[in-house]
C-alpha cells in the first residue's frame, strides 16, 4: 500500500471537479447508506460513499471512475470529517483510484493459487495489448493492475475487469473476452470453462447432484 | 462411510438453483425460526458448544464459547452488535463467496440466531470490496429478508428487535483482521487495535462485539434444527462437524466442497478433485489451510486428517481449509516468495517488524529464488522472521513469517542447490 499516490491538488483539477456534487439519485443513496449507521457514528458511511462517488466519476467520464480532491472534500463536509482522514481512508484501501483510469480497469490476479494456475500467461496476454502496470493504454480502454488474492481460487486463473470476474482463464479465453468488451459487448462472466456451472469440479458435482435439476428438499432424509 | 448429501449443510453451494428467499424456504432454511429463538439465549450458545464448532475462519476458537463472553445484560445502556466476516482474502480460500452468492440465506437466519443468542442490536456483515456482485446478492437477500417481516422489529414474530447491515470494504486484507474490521467499520484505515480491551468487552463503536466467520454463523440454524449430535457425529473429537473445502492448484479439478472434518487429504482429493495432476507421485507439496500457514511435504500429507488437530501435528494448520495443492514442476521457492510479495503488499504498515521485515523478507526471497545469496543468508532469513513472528499487534507479522519457516524447514537442500548452482555459473 506504500505505493499509491494522489493527483495532485491543482487549479486545472479545481476547475474540472470543484463543482462536484452528488446527482440526485445518489444523494438519496448516500442519504440511505448514512442511515445504516447509529446516530452519530455517519463516519462509517465513508467507504460506501467513496465507493458511491467513484462510481458517479466513472459514470461522468466513461471510465470505471476515481476520486478527485474535490470529490473527497464533498463526502469530509457531508460526513462532517477532515478531509485528511477522508483522504486517509482513500488511500489505505486498494479500490479507490486515487488517478484517472480507463474504461476498463483490467485486474489480474497473481497470487500463488491464480499462479500455479498459469496466471503468468493472462498477464503476459495483456501485456501484448500494450497494458503495463498502473498504466492506461493510448486509446483509453484499458488500465492494468495485478492484484492479490481475490478469492476465486477453485476457479483460477482469473480475472476482475470493474464489476465482474471471469474464471477459468486461458490466454486465448482472456483475449475472447477482451475483445468482446472493446466491441461494447458483455462477455459472460463467471467461468469461462465450457460446461461447468460455477466451482463444482469440472464434468459435474461429487456431490449434492440432485440439486443439479430441482431445488431438492434434503430434510425428507433426514 | 463418508458424508452423504443429506448431512450437507450448504445444499445449494454450486448455485444450480436460485439464492432466492422462496427457493431458500423450499430448501429448509428461514422454517419456523420464531422457535429456534425460543428456545432462549442460553438453550442456543449450550447447544452450539455441545455440538463441538470451532470458528470456520481459520484460528479455530470454540464459537459457543465466543458467544458466552457476550454481556447478558447492558449495565450501561451500551448496545451489543454481532460483526460477521466475510473479508474471505486469505489466498487459497474461496468458501464465504460461495455461501454468499448462493446461499445467503442461511447466512441472514444465521446472523439472526446467533445475534439473538448473544443478545446483540444488530449485526453488521462486512463484506470484501471486491465481491461486488455477491455484495448486491447480499444486499438483495437481506430486502428479501425484511419484506418478509423475518429482519427488523419483531423478527420472525419472535418479539424481538434485529437488524442486519452489510457493509462492504474496499480492498484491505489486513481488515479481516477482527479488530481491523471493526475500525474499518467505524470509517477509518483498517489498522488493528491493541487487546485488550477484547470486542467483547469494548469493539464496535466501543461496545460489546463479536466477530463470527460467514461460515460459523451460517452452519448454526442447521445445527439447532438437527441438534448437537448431528453435527458431532463427524469428525475427530475436539474437530467436530461439517466444513468447506477449498481445493485450489494443480489438482485435476479444484472445487469448493463441503465434507467431513478429518477427511484424509488422499480421500479429500481423489473423491473430489480427480487426483493430483500427474498421479501421486508427481505430488510435491500442499498448502492446507490457505497462504498463512507452513507447507507439508507430499509424504507427510497424504494420509494426515484434514483438521484442526490433525495438521497442527503436521506443524502446520487447518485455517481456512483452503488446500492449495503444488505438483513437481512447481518453483516452490518462487511459490512461496510469491506469498511473501503478498504480505509485503497487505501489511498496513503500523507496527515496524511487520512493515519493514515483509519487505525485506520479500526481497531476500527473491534473491534466493534465483539463488543469488549466500548460504549463510538463509539462517539469517530464518532469524528475522523469529524477529517478526509474535513481534506484531495482530497476526499478519506471524502468517508473513510461517510460511518461509516452513519453507526452510522442508526444502533448504533446494535453496541451497540454487545458491551452489548460481555460484558455480557466476565463477564460469
Amino acid at each position: 500500500m506504500a505505493d499509491r499516490y494522489i493527483e495532485p491538488d491543482s487549479p486545472e483539477l479545481r476547475a474540472r471537479w470543484g463543482n462536484w456534487a452528488w446527482t440526485p439519485e445518489n444523494a438519496a443513496k448516500a442519504q440511505e447508506i448514512i442511515a445504516r449507521y447509529p446516530e452519530g457514528r455517519q463516519r462509517s458511511a465513508v467507504m460506501p460513499l467513496l465507493d458511491l462517488a467513484q462510481r458517479q466519476v466513472g459514470a461522468e467520464t466513461q471510465t470505471q471512475g476515481w476520486l478527485p480532491i474535490p470529490v473527497m472534500e464533498v463526502i469530509a463536509a457531508q460526513l462532517d470529517m477532515p478531509i485528511i482522514r477522508v483522504v486517509e481512508v482513500a488511500t489505505f484501501y486498494t479500490m479507490y483510484n486515487l488517478v484517472p483510469v480507463g474504461r476498463f480497469h483490467v485486474q489480474v490476479c497473481g497470487t500463488t493459487p491464480c499462479m500455479l494456475r498459469g496466471s503468468d500467461d493472462i498477464i503476459k496476454a495483456c501485456q501484448q495489448r500494450g497494458m503495463k502496470p498502473g498504466h492506461t493504454t493510448a486509446d483509453g480502454l484499458w488500465t492494468f493492475t495485478e492484484v492479490e488474492c481475490m478469492g476465486n481460487c477453485a476457479s483460477a486463473p482469473m480475472v476482475q475487469i470493474n464489476d465482474d470476474n471471469y474464471e477459468d482463464l486461458t490466454a486465448e479465453r482472456l483475449d475472447a473476452v477482451l475483445d468482446a468488451l472493446a466491441r461494447g459487448e458483455q462477455p459472460k462472466t463467471g467461468t469461462q470453462e465450457p460446461g461447468r456451472h460455477t466451482v463444482e469440479p469440472v464434468g459435474g458435482p461429487t456431490t449434492l447432484t440432485a440439486m443439479v435439476d430441482a431445488n431438492h428438499d434434503y430434510r425428507g432424509e433426514w | 462411510m463418508s458424508l452423504q448429501d443429506k448431512d450437507r449443510i450448504f445444499t445449494n453451494l454450486y448455485g444450480y438453483q436460485p439464492w432466492s428467499l422462496k427457493a431458500a424456504m423450499a430448501r429448509g432454511d428461514w422454517d419456523n425460526t420464531k422457535a429456534l429463538l425460543a428456545r432462549g439465549q442460553d438453550a442456543i450458545i449450550q447447544e452450539i458448544k455441545d455440538s463441538g464448532l470451532r470458528g470456520r475462519g481459520g484460528a479455530g476458537f470454540p464459537t459457543g464459547m465466543k458467544w458466552s463472553f457476550m454481556p447478558k445484560e447492558s449495565r450501561d445502556g451500551r448496545p451489543s452488535f454481532l460483526v460477521i466476516n466475510a473479508d474471505e482474502s486469505e489466498p487459497g480460500s474461496c468458501k464465504d463467496r460461495e455461501i454468499i452468492r448462493h446461499d445467503p440465506h442461511k447466512l441472514i437466519e444465521g446472523a439472526l440466531v446467533a445475534g439473538f443468542a448473544m443478545r446483540a442490536r444488530a449485526a453488521y456483515i462486512y463484506i470484501r470490496g471486491e465481491y461486488i456482485r455477491e455484495a448486491e446478492t447480499l444486499f438483495a437477500a437481506v430486502a428479501e429478508a425484511y419484506d418478509a417481516g423475518l429482519l427488523g422489529k419483531n423478527a420472525c414474530g419472535s418479539g424481538y428487535d434485529f437488524d442486519v447491515f452489510v457493509h462492504r470494504g474496499a480492498g484491505a486484507y489486513i481488515c479481516g483482521e477482527e479488530t481491523a474490521m471493526i475500525e474499518s467499520l467505524e470509517g477509518k484505515k483498517g489498522q488493528p487495535r491493541l487487546k485488550p480491551p477484547f470486542p467483547a468487552g469494548a469493539g464496535l463503536y466501543g461496545c460489546p462485539t463479536t466477530v463470527n466467520n460467514v461460515e460459523s454463523i451460517a452452519v448454526a440454524p442447521t445445527i439447532l434444527r438437527r441438534g448437537a449430535g448431528w453435527f458431532s457425529s463427524f469428525g475427530r473429537d475436539n474437530n467436530k462437524g461439517t466444513k468447506l473445502f477449498q481445493i485450489s492448484g494443480h489438482v485435476n479439478k479444484p472445487c469448493v466442497v463441503e465434507e467431513e472434518m478429518s477427511i484424509p487429504f488422499h480421500e479429500l482429493i481423489e473423491k473430489h478433485c480427480g487426483g493430483i495432476r500427474g498421479g501421486r507421485d508427481n505430488l510435491l507439496a500442499v498448502i492446507p489451510g490457505g497462504s498463512s500457514v507452513p507447507l507439508v511435504p507430499a509424504e507427510q500429507i497424504w494420509d494426515a486428517p484434514m483438521d484442526f488437530d490433525g495438521l497442527r501435528a503436521l506443524g502446520s494448520g487447518l485455517g481456512t481449509a483452503a488446500v492449495i495443492v503444488m505438483d513437481k514442476s512447481t518453483d516452490i521457492v518462487r511459490a512461496i516468495s510469491r506469498l511473501s510479495y503478498f504480505y509485503k503488499h497487505e501489511s498496513c504498515g503500523q507496527c515496524t517488524p511487520c512493515r519493514e521485515g515483509t519487505g525485506w523478507m520479500w526481497r531476500v526471497m527473491e534473491r534466493l529464488r534465483t539463488g543469488d545469496a549466500a548460504v549463510e543468508e538463509i539462517d539469517m532469513l530464518q532469524q528475522v522472521t523469529k524477529q517478526v513472528e509474535g513481534h506484531t499487534i495482530c497476526a499478519l507479522g506471524d502468517a508473513a513469517a510461517w510460511p518461509i519457516q516452513g519453507l526452510i524447514r522442508h526444502f533448504r537442500p533446494e535453496i541451497e542447490r540454487r545458491i551452489a548452482e548460481n555460484t558455480r555459473e557466476a565463477a564460469e
